[in-house]
């Protein structure tokens, strides 16, 4: 089956994909303030309001003030929720309902191209929406030390996996609503026990042992410490969980996306 | 081929495969695509050679977008070669695609940029670099009549704009081969003339055009050669008015009104060479139409049109009247 083998070929790379990622860089500059402030609004006030409510009530969780453990928590939240609104919404729209996909690959541009593209630029927006919280957080007072630049490159790994994830839902969905299955059965729960909003050791053992399994889980833990300037524990093991997941869903989202459209 | 298989249409294909090879900008030979079980394209073969606008029709079905894709290097072929503005498809398809302009079916121009923005950011996809673009749009906008519209959104142009658009956005790699999908279908008259005069003037200039169509009337225009096209085979190649002289009667006397089937019973068949019925018309096919223009000169109760055969007499003829869907 050599059209099954084209499917399943192995990802290919050309420099020729930038010229996609600058153009929705440029889209992107052109309501640059109003996506920023959308960016910090909503975890802002997540974090203010459950930080000073519910911190008043439950003193400090895991060594730290409330509103520190879920300022982190916001932080992975929103470079989770920027790439996958990013690889859904919007992808969706220049895919299915703008053509601009096919626009771009009667140009000598790869439809791998175009993939490479937008999942880097769902990882560039999840690195925007990660810096301006981080710089929020600091203003509050809430940075400690310099440690906490890097929970950029943090983001960036959240962005790569659950952007390359919406892309897979992309590649699939017939319309928008499809996507309100990928939140409701992957995305919140991901938030809920990922601690985000409490520590994972609260959970019960087994339940505290399927979290392992979860990205967003092995994103806060790295980004927590960072943000109280520690240097993580396990390091490499946690970077290696996203990479796969950024990785694995990548080649599920480019396989899918070559089927809908090379046809 | 239809009628004989060594016809003087084939003969000339064989001219145009031992013709010089940089004067064919494109060449498929013998191109198979199956779909499970359905063979959508069926061993087509056809060259365009430099400075032709080759019409490639065919009804709804019958295999022109799909031969398109693969002409692209979008989807590969299951048999036959193609070889685009001198490069292997699929092999070299993005090399031939850096000298290829294509107008799609759909407009799919970028709404989030302004006219001008939309030729800038398709030309860097071309590996364009800015001063180059900056130099050739101004010309662009100008051959699209849309110097007016530089900094206008794409959301407030017509239809008939966003097509001049798309054909201009084709053009900013100076392609050799400019290739038009369907390209105004869905435009009124005006729109329709403007972007004929537009692929009159590319033809002036030498370009190379090949163009889908079922608007025969297009073709007849625009076409220097035109290739029909049905279940995914060739049933004919050669220059329309070759092909009309071939195979349809050069005169038609369309018979319509309450009368007309009665009369296309009784008189029409035996007046004309040749009697189409579809829905209450009667298409009479004639050498000499003079014998049945006098016979309905004096009737009552039908009404009748006589005018030269074209095209489209030549397309349904080939093609037959049922409806694709």
């Amino acid at each position: 089956m050599a059209y099954a083998a084209k499917l399943m070929a192995p990802p290919s790379f050309s420099p020729r994909f930038a010229p996609v990622w600058r153009r929705n860089l440029l889209v992107w500059r052109k309501l640059a303030i109003a996506s920023v402030l959308g960016n910090i609004a909503d975890p802002l006030l997540y974090m203010l309001a459950l930080g000073y409510g519910i911190g008043s009530l439950v003193g400090n969780v895991s060594g730290m003030s409330y509103i520190e453990f879920i300022g982190t928590g916001m932080v992975c939240q929103s470079a989770m929720f920027t790439a996958s609104f990013e690889a859904m919404y919007s992808a969706f729209s220049r895919m299915h309902v703008q053509r601009t996909w096919e626009g771009i690959i009667n140009a000598p541009i790869a439809l791998d191209d175009v993939v490479m593209a937008e999942w880097l630029w769902c990882a560039s927006k999840s690195v925007i929406s990660t810096a301006a919280i981080l710089l929020v957080i600091v203003v509050l007072g809430y940075g400690h030390t310099w440690l906490a630049v890097w929970v950029l490159p943090v983001g960036l790994l959240v962005g790569l996996c659950f952007g390359a994830a919406g892309l897979v839902m992309n590649a699939l969905a017939p319309n928008y609503d499809f996507f309100t299955y990928f939140f409701t059965l992957v995305l919140t729960p991901m938030l809920l026990l990922s601690g985000v909003y409490f520590p994972v050791d609260r959970m019960p053992a087994w339940l505290a042992s399927v979290t392992q399994f979860l990205p967003l889980k092995h994103a806060i833990d790295l980004a927590r410490p960072l943000m109280l300037g520690r240097i993580p524990d396990h390091v490499p093991f946690h970077v290696a969980v996203l990479l796969f997941y950024a990785a694995a869903a990548y080649y599920a989202a480019l396989v899918l996306t070559r089927r809908r459209l090379l046809k | 081929m239809l009628d004989n298989p060594s016809s003087q249409s084939s003969a000339r294909e064989r001219g145009a495969d031992v013709a010089k090879p940089d004067d064919v900008v494109l060449r498929v030979d013998g191109l198979r695509k199956r779909y499970g079980e359905h063979e959508v394209v069926r061993g087509l073969s056809f060259a365009i050679r430099r400075g032709d606008c080759f019409g490639l029709l065919g009804p709804n079905g019958a295999g022109k977008t799909t031969t398109l894709r693969c002409c692209l290097g979008l989807i590969d072929p299951d048999g036959g070669q193609i070889e685009m503005v001198g490069e292997p498809v699929p092999k070299a398809a993005r090399e031939a695609r850096v000298r290829v302009g294509v107008v799609p079916q759909m407009d799919n121009l970028d709404p989030d940029f302004t006219v001008r923005e939309n030729l800038l950011i398709y030309g860097r996809y071309f590996g364009l670099p800015r001063d180059v673009l900056e130099e050739r749009i101004p010309g662009l906008l100008e051959f699209a009549g849309l110097a007016s519209k530089r900094d206008v959104g794409i959301r407030t142009l017509s239809g008939g704009m966003k097509r001049r658009l798309t054909l201009a956005r084709a053009l900013v790699n100076d392609p050799e081969l400019l290739i038009l999908d369907e390209p105004t279908t869905g435009l009124d008259p005006q729109a329709r003339h403007l972007i004929w005069d537009g692929l009159r003037q590319l033809l002036s200039q030498g370009k190379t055009i090949l163009l889908t169509t079922h608007f025969m009337d297009e073709a007849e225009r625009l076409a220097t050669r035109v290739a029909v096209i049905d279940h995914g085979m060739l049933i004919a190649s050669d220059s329309p008015r070759s092909l009309l002289a071939k195979h349809v009667e050069p005169e038609v006397v369309e018979v319509y009104g309450d009368e007309a089937k009665a009369w296309a019973d009784i008189h029409g068949r035996r007046l004309a060479k040749r009697l189409e019925l579809a829905g209450e018309t009667a298409f009479c096919y004639a050498y000499d139409p003079q014998p049945m223009l006098a016979d309905l000169a004096n009737r009552a109760g039908v009404r009748y049109l006589h005018r030269p055969a074209n095209l489209e007499d030549l397309f349904i003829k080939l093609t037959g009247r049922e409806l694709r869907d």
